[in-house]
C-alpha cells in the first residue's frame, strides 16, 4: 500500500463534488467488482463510508472476502441518475417491436467475439 | 522442517518458544479484536475488525501448529490456545490490553500492525522455510492491517475536537507498551540459539518510526512521552486484562473437551 503521508488510493486531490461524511451520517457509495476473468465491473451493492479512500477500503472488506475480484470501483450513490420504474414503458418498450433495428439479419463471423 | 537448536531435555525447543510468542501475540489481538463484533460503531467497521481478527487467527494458527510440531511434546494448536493458563502465554502485553473506546483501539492496531509488517519482512529471510513462508502471507496481510489503522488515525486525529481528544489520550494509554516490543532482553536466549532464523526485535524499530511518525504528524498528535514502560510478557508476566480474557475464550474448550461440530 501507499506510503504514510499519502491518503492511499481513492482520494482525489480536491473533492468538490464529492459528499463527506457530516453530522447526518456516512454516504451512501455503490460498489463496483470486476472479477478475475470479468471484462466489465459488475454492481455488487452498496455501502456506507465517510470518503472516497475509506469507501474503498470497506468495499474490498465487504465485497471482496472470497477473491470476488481484482477491481473496485467505489461512486457515491448521489453521483447516479436512473431511470425511473414509471418511466420503464416509453423509455423501453418502443426498442421491443422494431425488429429493423435488431441485428439479427446477418451471421456474425467467426472470431469476432462481444459483440 | 529445518534444523533448530533442539535441546533434549525438556522436550521443547527455543524456535518453538520463539513461535510461541509471535503466535500467542497474533492469538490474543485477534480475541480482543472479535470482541468488538457486533459492537464496532458501523456495520462496514464491524466486518473490517472482524477481517483483521481472522487474518491475526490465522497466522495464530500457523504459528501455534508449528510450535507444536516442532516442540514435539503433542501439543496441536488448539492444546496451546486453550490449555495454556495466563503465565504460560508468550504474548507482549499491548496485544492484550482492553478495546476502550474505539480509537483505543485503532492506536493499539496502528502500532501493532506497524510493528508486524516490520517483524514479517524480516523474517521473509528466515532460514527457517515455514516461517519465512507464513511471513510471505502475513506481511501482505498486517500491510493492510496497519493502512486500515492509519487512516482511522488520521481522520480521528485530523477530525472533530472530540476525535482528537479521544485519539490522542488512546495514544497516551497505549505509548508504554511500545517499548516492549522492540525490546529483545527477554528473548536473548532465543535470538542468540536461532541466529539466522529468529528476528531481532530492536532492528525493528528505526523502519517502525519511520512509518509511524509522518502519520501522526499528518494526523496533528503529538507522540507520547510515557514515564512508565511495560515488560515482561515475553516471560509470562501480564496485567490482570488477560485473565479474564482467556477465561471467557477458554471456557468453552475446557467445558467440553474434545467437542467437535
Amino acid at each position: 500500500m501507499t506510503g504514510p503521508a499519502q491518503r492511499g488510493t481513492g482520494e482525489p486531490v480536491s473533492e468538490p463534488n464529492v459528499p463527506t461524511a457530516g453530522s447526518k451520517g456516512w454516504p451512501l457509495w455503490e460498489v463496483f467488482v470486476r472479477a478475475r476473468r470479468g471484462l466489465s465491473h459488475q454492481h455488487v451493492g452498496s455501502l456506507h463510508a465517510p470518503d472516497a479512500a475509506m469507501a474503498l477500503r470497506n468495499a474490498r472488506d465487504v465485497y471482496t472476502r472470497r477473491g470476488e475480484g481484482v477491481s473496485i470501483w467505489v461512486v457515491p450513490a448521489a453521483a447516479i441518475t436512473a431511470s425511473s420504474p414509471d418511466e420503464k414503458d416509453p423509455f423501453f418498450d418502443p426498442a421491443l417491436d422494431k425488429a429493423y433495428r435488431h441485428p439479427t439479419f446477418y451471421d456474425v463471423p467467426e472470431g469476432v467475439s462481444h459483440l | 522442517m529445518t534444523a533448530a537448536s533442539t535441546p533434549a531435555a525438556t522436550g521443547t525447543s527455543v524456535l518453538a518458544d520463539y513461535l510461541i510468542g509471535l503466535g500467542d501475540d497474533a492469538l490474543v489481538l485477534s480475541h480482543r479484536l472479535a470482541e468488538w463484533v457486533t459492537r464496532a460503531p458501523q456495520l462496514e467497521e464491524d466486518i473490517a475488525l472482524a477481517n483483521i481478527s481472522l487474518d491475526l487467527l490465522g497466522q495464530a494458527r500457523t504459528l501455534l501448529s508449528y510450535a507444536g510440531e516442532v516442540a514435539g511434546d503433542g501439543r496441536d494448536e488448539d492444546d496451546l490456545a486453550y490449555l495454556r493458563s495466563e503465565r504460560e502465554f508468550r504474548n507482549v502485553q499491548i496485544v492484550e490490553i482492553p478495546n476502550g473506546d474505539f480509537a483505543v483501539t485503532i492506536a493499539r492496531q496502528l502500532i501493532f500492525s506497524a510493528y508486524q509488517f516490520e517483524l514479517y519482512t524480516a523474517l521473509l529471510s528466515s532460514a527457517d522455510e515455514t516461517l519465512a513462508a507464513l511471513a510471505a502471507k502475513a506481511v501482505k496481510e498486517v500491510d493492510y492491517h496497519r493502512d486500515h489503522a492509519s487512516q482511522w488515525t488520521l481522520r480521528l486525529g485530523d477530525g472533530t475536537e472530540q476525535s482528537h481528544a479521544r485519539m490522542q489520550a488512546a495514544l497516551e494509554a497505549t505509548w508504554p507498551y511500545v517499548e516492549e516490543l522492540f525490546d529483545p532482553t527477554d528473548i536473548a536466549d532465543q535470538l542468540a540459539a536461532l541466529p539466522r532464523i529468529a528476528v531481532d526485535p530492536a532492528t525493528l524499530r528505526p523502519a517502525w518510526s519511520d512509518y509511524l511518525r509522518p502519520v501522526l504528524v499528518e494526523a496533528t498528535l503529538v507522540e507520547p512521552q510515557p514515564n512508565r514502560r511495560t515488560r515482561g510478557g515475553r516471560r509470562g508476566l501480564h496485567t490482570e486484562a488477560l485473565g479474564h480474557m482467556l477465561a471467557e475464550m477458554q471456557s468453552l474448550h475446557r467445558s467440553h473437551p474434545g467437542v467437535t461440530w
